[in-house]
C-alpha cells in the first residue's frame, strides 16, 4: 500500500510532466473541474491529448470531492485523434492521386 | 449566492474579469461576476492571444498601445502568483498585394506618429526576422517589436484572483436566465442558482452577448461566428514573432512552451454558436502554413479547437451605456480582438460605470451603441 506522499510523486500527465501532487494542490486551491485544471496546468495538453491523465484526473476529483463519476464533466474531445504532420494534411488529395 | 449586488458582470472572460478588478480597485464593493462555465471558457481561452498595436485607425492604435503597456505591468499590477507569459517578440505582418503594401505604408506612418515604433520592411529584411519565411508570397512587411502574445488562461486568472482578493465574488457554472427591467431601469438578474437584485449590469458575454441583450429587451447588432485554431507538438524555439497576413488569411505564433498555434478565417462561415471542429479548417490551414512557413511541414498537429468571434457591423467594439435601459452597460462586439484590448476594456468600463468619464485617458464616445443609428461606423482596414 502506497502512502499519500508516495502518490504525490506519481506522474499524472506524462506529456507535460505533471505530478499527482501538483494536481492535488490545484484542487485545494479551488480548481475543481477537469476543464479548469487542464487550462491552468497544461495537464492533457500534450501530444497524447489526455489519453492517460484524464482518467487519473477524473478518479482524483471523484475521491477528493466525494462526487459520483457521472457528476464530473469530461472535456470536449477535439480532433485529430492521432497526431498528423501538417505536410501530410496539406498534401492529402495529391497523395491520393 | 448573494441576493443583491452593486454591479453584476455577466461573463468571466478577460473583459468581465478585468472590469471586476478595476471596479474593486477603485473602491467599489459588491461586485459579482457570473460565468456560465469556467473562467476564460469562451473566446478568451480559445483565442490566439496575440496583442498588436499595428492598426490602420488611430482609435485602434491607441487602445491597443495602452493595453500593451498594461500587459507589460500585469503581473505586478495583479500581484500574480504565476507568470502571464508575455512574449514581446513582435508581430510580422505580411503584405502580399499592391493594395496591402499601400495600406501598410499609411499604417506605419500613422503608428509612428502615435509613438508606435513599427517599421516597413522589404522581404529580405523580413527574412532576417524569420529565416525560413517563403518570401514568394511577400511584397513587403511591417514589424513592431513590442507586439506579442500572452497566455490567455493566466491573464484572466491573474485578474480574477486580484479581483477576488479585493472582495469581488465569482460564481462559475452559473447561467443567467433573465434580466429584470422595470420602468426602463435594471432591477435584477435571474440565474439558474437564484436571483440577484441590482441596478447595474455589465454585458461582457462575448459570443452570447446578443442573447444577454435580448433578456433586457435590447436588440444588439451582433453576429457570433466560429473561428478555428490548431496546435502542434512543442518544438525548440524557432519562430520569434507572430506572423500574420490578411490576404493570405492566417496567423501563426510559437508560444513559450514550444507549440505553434495558428488560425485562419473561413469566408463561408455561417453565423451561429457552433464551436465544433471542422475538417476543412484542418486542411486549409495546413495548406496555407506549409506554403508560407514550409519548415512546419513535418510538425505534427496535436489538436484543433474553435471559439466565437462576436462581430459588430464595423468590426469594432461596442462600449458604454444603453440609452433605452438605465443601468445596462456594454463591453461587446470585439470582432476577434477582445483579448488584446482587455486591460483597457476593464479600466474604461470601470470608470464609465462609476461615472468617472472625466478621468478617462481614452474617450468611449465614438465606440457607443448609438454610432450605428447615427451612421458613424468605424472601418478598420487591418482586421484578420
Amino acid at each position: 500500500m502506497h502512502n499519500k506522499n508516495d502518490l504525490d510523486k506519481v506522474i499524472a500527465c506524462r506529456c507535460e510532466d505533471i505530478t499527482l501532487g501538483e494536481i492535488r494542490e490545484l484542487i485545494n486551491k479551488g480548481y475543481t473541474t477537469i476543464d479548469e485544471i487542464k487550462r491552468v496546468s497544461r495537464c492533457g495538453f500534450g501530444p497524447c491529448q489526455g489519453k492517460t491523465c484524464m482518467q487519473l484526473l477524473l478518479a482524483e476529483l471523484t475521491q477528493q470531492k466525494g462526487k459520483d463519476i457521472k457528476e464530473i464533466k469530461m472535456p470536449t474531445h477535439r480532433p485529430p485523434t492521432r497526431n498528423i504532420e501538417l505536410g501530410v494534411l496539406a498534401r492529402g488529395e495529391e497523395d491520393e492521386k | 449566492m448573494k441576493n443583491s449586488a452593486e454591479i453584476v458582470i455577466i461573463g468571466g472572460g478577460i473583459s468581465g474579469c478585468a472590469t471586476a478588478y478595476y471596479l474593486a480597485k477603485m473602491g467599489c464593493t459588491g461586485v459579482v461576476v457570473l460565468e456560465k462555465e469556467y473562467i476564460a471558457s469562451g473566446a478568451t481561452g480559445r483565442c490566439g492571444a496575440g496583442v498588436r498595436s499595428q492598426w490602420g485607425l488611430e482609435l485602434n492604435c491607441k487602445l491597443t498601445k495602452m493595453s500593451i503597456d498594461m500587459f507589460e505591468e500585469l503581473d505586478e499590477e495583479t500581484d500574480y502568483d504565476g507568470d502571464t507569459e508575455f512574449k514581446q517578440s513582435g508581430y510580422l505582418m505580411l503584405a502580399s498585394t499592391e493594395k496591402e503594401v499601400e495600406q501598410f505604408k499609411k499604417n506605419v506612418e500613422l503608428q509612428n506618429r502615435l509613438g508606435i515604433k513599427s517599421e516597413l520592411l522589404t522581404p529580405a529584411e523580413a527574412l532576417k526576422i524569420v529565416p525560413f519565411l517563403n518570401t514568394d508570397f511577400v511584397m513587403a512587411a511591417s514589424f513592431h517589436q513590442k507586439d506579442g502574445h500572452l497566455n490567455p488562461f493566466y491573464v484572466t486568472d491573474a485578474y480574477m484572483k486580484a479581483a477576488r482578493r479585493l472582495g469581488v465574488e465569482f460564481y462559475t457554472y452559473t447561467t443567467v436566465k433573465d434580466i429584470k427591467v422595470e420602468k426602463g431601469k435594471v432591477v435584477g438578474v435571474v440565474t439558474d442558482k437564484g436571483e440577484i437584485a441590482t441596478n447595474k449590469v455589465l454585458n461582457a458575454a462575448g459570443g452570447w452577448a446578443k442573447e444577454i441583450g435580448e433578456m433586457a429587451g435590447v436588440e444588439l447588432p451582433l453576429t457570433p461566428e466560429r473561428r478555428e485554431i490548431l496546435v502542434t507538438e512543442p518544438l525548440e524555439a524557432l519562430l520569434d514573432p507572430m506572423v500574420i497576413s490578411t490576404s493570405l488569411n492566417f496567423y501563426c505564433q510559437q508560444v513559450p512552451h514550444g507549440s505553434f498555434i495558428m488560425g485562419r478565417g473561413n469566408p463561408h462561415e455561417k453565423e451561429g454558436l457552433n464551436q465544433a471542429s471542422s475538417w476543412d479548417f484542418l486542411v486549409n490551414m495546413s495548406q496555407t502554413i506549409t506554403k508560407v512557413l514550409p519548415i512546419l511541414s513535418q510538425v505534427r498537429v496535436v489538436k484543433q479547437f474553435a471559439g466565437l468571434y462576436m462581430m459588430s457591423p464595423d468590426a469594432a467594439p461596442i462600449y458604454g451605456s444603453v440609452p433605452a435601459v438605465d443601468g445596462l452597460y456594454l463591453a461587446v462586439g470585439f470582432s476577434g480582438h477582445g483579448f488584446m484590448v482587455g486591460p483597457m476594456t476593464g479600466l474604461l468600463m470601470a470608470q464609465h460605470i462609476l461615472g468617472k468619464d472625466n478621468e478617462m485617458v481614452f474617450s468611449l464616445d465614438k465606440l457607443d451603441l448609438g454610432r450605428f443609428e447615427r451612421g458613424e461606423l468605424i472601418c478598420e482596414p487591418s482586421v484578420v
